[in-house]
C-alpha cells in the first residue's frame, strides 16, 4: 500500500517538472493553511443591522421551501412544536435532540407531546433539533454532530423542526467559519460530521419534475427564538 | 466501464432515432440553461467567484503532492485510513478486501462518477455483494443496467412510463395493481425500498466533491439527502475520491460551493452540504465505526503532465454539457462512456486512450458555449482543437479532409489568387443557387448535404464584406 503512496506522490512530481518541495514552498503552504484567508465575499450575505440580517435569513430560507416561525422567546418553543405537528396532521410524538439549548424548553407546556431522546429510529415521524448556525446567504442551516446531536435526527425522520436562536443567524460562509474556528475550532475538535442544510430534501430526477422528500426530510420548519442563546 | 466510444456513429444514428430520447431532449434547454443564467443574475459576485475558484484549483495542482498528504496526516489524526490506488484495478480490490473484512452483504452507495470510471458495481456483484445505488437516478439506471446519460441527472433520458416499467419489473414483492403512473408515487415507492436497503447495508460508499486538505474532511453534496444517509448508518463508510479533489481549507470550499450548484442547477446552493471528518466519536449516537478514503489517480497524474491539465480544475457541475448542442440532439450514452458533452469529449480520450475516442474530439461545432458558462474556465474548444491536431499529426483524419485541407494551405499562401478563387467561386455559385437559395448535394460535400441543405452564398466573401466594413467604421 506504501507503494502505491509513493508511486502516486513521485508521478505527480514527475508531471509537476519537479521534485519535492523547498522548505520555504512548504512554509508558505502551510501558513495558508493555518491563516485561511477568505476569497471574494458576495454583499448579498453582508447586511448593515440585526433586522436586515434576519429578514435576509428568512427570505432565502423560505425560496428554498424552508417555512420559519419567529417567536418572541423560549416559552413559546414546546407550543409551536405541537402546533406544527398539529397543522400537518401528526402524531404528538417528537424525537428530541439531547441540544444544551432545549434546556431552556419546558416540553411539558404543550400538553399531551410526547418527548424521546436518543438516535433517529425509522419509525419516527418528527424530529428537533438545534443549529449552531443560520447562514443569511442563502438560508442554510448550519448543524454540528455530537453525543447530543446525532446526524440521523436530521434526516431520517420526515419532518424535521429546527431551533435557531436569532443571536445564531451570521450573514456569509465566511463567518460561519470565523465563528466554528474561535469557538469550536477546526482542528481536532472539529465535529465529525457539520451538515449545512439548505431546504428539505428534494429530486427532479424524474422527467425533471421537482418533488420533495426524496430520502430526507419532506418539510423543513425552522423556530426563529429572539433572546440569547442559552448555550453562550 | 466498459466504453462503446468507438461506435460513436453508430450511437449518435441511434439516438436521433430513439423518439423517447428526443422527447426527453426537447425539455432540456428550458431546464438547466435558464435556472444557471438566472441564478448567476442573482449575484453579482459570480464572475469573480469563478475568477477565485480557478485561482484556488490551479494553485492546487501546482502543488498537489503536498496536499494530499497534508489531506492524509489530517484523515489518520481523526482516525480514518487513506488508500492510495493508481489505477482502476487497484481501487476495485481495495473496495473488495475491504468490504470483505466488513463482512457485507448490501452496500449502498451515493453517486459517484469515479466509482462509475472503475465500474463498483460490476465488481461488487462479481465478488458477491449487492450493491444498491441510492441517489434516485442513478438507482433507476442501475435497475435498467444502464449508464448514467448525464453526470448530475443520470436518468434525465427517460420518461416516467420507462421508470414505472422498471420499478414493476423489478419490485416484485408489492401488489401489481398498484398506482404508478405520477413521479410521486414512483418517488414513495423508491424512497420506502432504498430505506430497507440503507438499514441492513453493512458498507456505505460514497464519492467526494471535495477534499479539505486543512481538515481532513470530505465534503458531499446531495439535493435528496441520500449520501448523508449513506454515510451514516452503516458500520464502514468507503469514500472513492480522485487525486485532484483537493482543496487547501473551509473558505477554499465555500467558493466553490458558490459557483457549483449554480451552475448546475440554478440552486444556490444545494439542499444538503456535508462536511465529514473520521469515523465516529467517544458518545456519538450514530456514524460509521471505520473511516476510509480511497485517493485514486486513473489517468489524472498523466494529465498533469500533458496541455490538458486544466481539465483537472473540472468540479463536474456539467454546465458545459447542458449547453451543449451537441449533446442536445445525441444524449449521453452516445458518447459511449461514464461522461458526455465537451467536458466527456476531452476526459474520454484522456482517460480510455485517444484510440478509443476518436470521433468524440470531432463531434463539436466549437461554438465556445462551453468555456462561456463553465465555472473553472476551462478552455474546452482549445482542448477539443488539440485533440485534432494530434490526431491530424498522427495521420488519423481521413485523406480527403487532409487533402482539401492540404489544398487550401497552399492557396491561402497566395493571398491574390486565394481572393481570386473564392471570389469567382461565390459568384459562381451564387448564381448557380439563386432560384432555391440553397444546395440539395453538392460534389466532395456528401457529409455536409446528407442531413442538411448547403445555403447558396449570397453578394461578396467575406474578405470583400471586411474591406467594405473597415472602410466604412473609418
Amino acid at each position: 500500500m506504501s507503494d502505491g503512496r509513493e508511486r502516486l506522490l513521485s508521478g505527480i512530481r514527475d508531471s509537476l517538472g519537479r521534485g519535492a518541495l523547498d522548505a520555504d514552498t512548504r512554509a508558505a503552504l502551510e501558513r495558508r493553511l493555518r491563516f485561511p484567508r477568505a476569497n471574494v465575499v458576495p454583499a448579498r450575505g453582508q447586511h448593515g443591522s440585526r433586522d436586515a440580517l434576519l429578514a435576509g435569513f428568512i427570505t432565502e430560507a423560505e425560496r428554498v421551501n424552508t417555512s420559519v416561525q419567529r417567536l418572541p422567546g423560549w416559552d413559546g418553543v414546546a407550543t409551536a412544536v405541537a402546533d406544527f405537528l398539529r397543522a400537518h396532521n401528526l402524531p404528538q410524538r417528537v424525537r428530541v435532540a439531547g441540544d444544551a439549548l432545549f434546556k431552556n424548553v419546558t416540553w411539558s407546556a404543550a400538553g399531551g407531546l410526547e418527548i424521546e431522546a436518543g438516535p433517529a429510529e425509522a419509525a419516527d415521524t418528527a424530529s428537533v433539533t438545534g443549529a449552531y448556525a443560520g447562514i443569511a446567504e442563502t438560508g442554510t442551516l448550519m448543524l454540528l454532530s455530537g453525543p447530543g446531536s446525532p446526524t440521523l435526527l436530521n434526516f431520517l425522520p420526515p419532518n424535521h423542526i429546527v431551533v435557531l436562536p436569532e443571536a445564531c443567524v451570521v450573514g456569509t460562509y465566511e463567518d460561519a467559519w470565523h465563528r466554528l474556528r474561535a469557538e469550536v475550532g477546526t482542528g481536532i475538535a472539529m465535529p465529525r460530521v457539520i451538515n449545512w442544510i439548505t431546504g428539505p430534501s428534494r429530486t427532479a430526477d424524474i422527467e425533471q419534475t421537482l418533488l420533495l422528500g426524496a430520502h430526507g426530510p419532506r418539510r423543513l420548519h425552522v423556530l426563529l427564538v429572539d433572546g440569547a442563546s442559552p448555550a453562550h | 466501464m466498459q466504453s462503446t466510444a468507438r461506435r460513436f456513429t453508430t450511437n449518435v444514428r441511434e439516438a436521433l432515432h430513439d423518439d423517447k430520447l428526443q422527447v426527453a431532449l426537447a425539455r432540456f434547454p428550458d431546464g438547466f440553461p435558464v435556472k444557471r443564467r438566472l441564478a448567476a443574475e442573482r449575484l453579482p459576485e459570480f464572475d469573480a467567484l469563478r475568477d477565485d475558484a480557478k485561482a484556488i484549483k490551479d494553485h492546487v495542482l501546482e502543488h498537489l503532492d503536498y496536499y494530499l498528504e497534508r489531506f492524509e496526516a489530517k484523515v489518520t489524526e481523526r482516525g480514518g485510513r487513506v488508500h492510495w490506488c493508481t489505477d482502476a484495478d487497484e481501487a476495485r480490490q481495495r473496495l473488495v478486501a475491504l468490504c470483505r473484512e466488513a463482512g457485507a452483504t448490501i452496500v449502498t452507495k451515493a453517486k459517484s462518477m469515479i466509482g462509475e470510471e472503475i465500474g463498483v458495481n460490476e465488481c461488487l456483484e462479481e465478488a458477491g455483494f449487492t450493491p444498491v445505488e441510492t441517489d434516485l437516478g442513478e438507482y433507476i439506471i442501475q435497475l435498467r443496467r444502464e449508464p448514467p446519460s448525464h453526470i448530475i441527472a443520470p436518468a434525465v433520458h427517460l420518461s416516467k412510463d420507462q421508470v414505472a416499467a422498471a420499478f414493476r419489473a423489478a419490485h416484485t414483492d408489492l401488489p401489481d395493481d398498484r398506482p404508478l403512473s405520477e413521479p410521486q408515487e414512483m418517488l414513495d415507492e423508491a424512497r420506502a425500498v432504498l430505506r430497507r436497503a440503507f438499514l441492513a447495508s453493512s458498507v456505505g460508499i460514497t464519492g467526494a466533491n471535495m477534499l479539505v486538505a486543512e481538515t481532513g474532511s470530505i465534503v458531499l453534496v446531495t439535493n435528496e439527502g441520500n449520501a448523508d444517509l449513506t454515510q451514516t448508518i452503516p458500520p464502514v463508510q468507503i469514500v472513492i475520491a480522485s487525486i485532484e479533489k483537493i482543496v487547501p481549507t473551509l473558505e477554499d470550499a465555500a467558493t466553490i460551493l458558490r459557483v457549483l450548484a449554480r451552475s448546475a442547477t440554478g440552486q444556490d446552493l444545494s439542499v444538503y452540504t456535508t462536511f465529514t471528518t473520521g469515523p465516529r466519536r467517544p458518545g456519538d449516537l450514530d456514524g460509521p465505526e471505520q473511516f476510509h478514503v480511497i485517493l485514486l489517480d486513473n489517468g489524472r497524474t498523466r494529465m498533469l503532465g500533458s496541455e490538458f491539465r486544466e481539465m483537472l480544475r473540472c468540479i463536474r457541475c456539467g454546465a458545459c454539457i447542458n449547453h451543449c448542442p451537441v449533446y442536445g440532439a445525441i444524449g449521453g450514452h452516445a458518447y459511449g462512456w461514464v461522461y458526455s458533452g465537451p467536458m466527456g469529449a476531452v476526459l474520454i480520450p484522456n482517460l480510455i486512450g485517444e484510440d478509443e475516442a476518436k470521433d468524440l474530439p470531432n463531434a463539436s461545432t466549437l461554438c465556445g458555449r462551453c468555456e462561456e458558462v463553465c465555472p473553472m474556465r476551462i478552455p474546452l474548444p482549445r482542448m477539443l482543437r488539440q485533440l485534432r491536431d494530434r490526431q491530424f499529426e498522427a495521420g488519423q483524419t481521413p485523406a480527403m479532409f487532409r487533402f482539401g485541407l492540404r489544398w487550401w494551405a497552399r492557396l491561402a499562401r497566395w493571398p491574390a489568387l486565394y481572393r481570386l478563387a473564392t471570389g469567382s467561386g461565390v459568384r459562381v455559385l451564387g448564381r448557380l443557387g439563386r432560384r432555391k437559395g440553397r444546395f440539395r448535394t453538392m460534389p466532395f460535400a456528401g457529409g455536409w448535404t446528407g442531413a442538411r441543405d448547403l445555403p447558396a452564398p449570397q453578394g461578396r466573401t467575406f474578405q470583400q464584406w471586411w474591406t467594405a466594413e473597415k472602410g466604412l467604421r473609418q
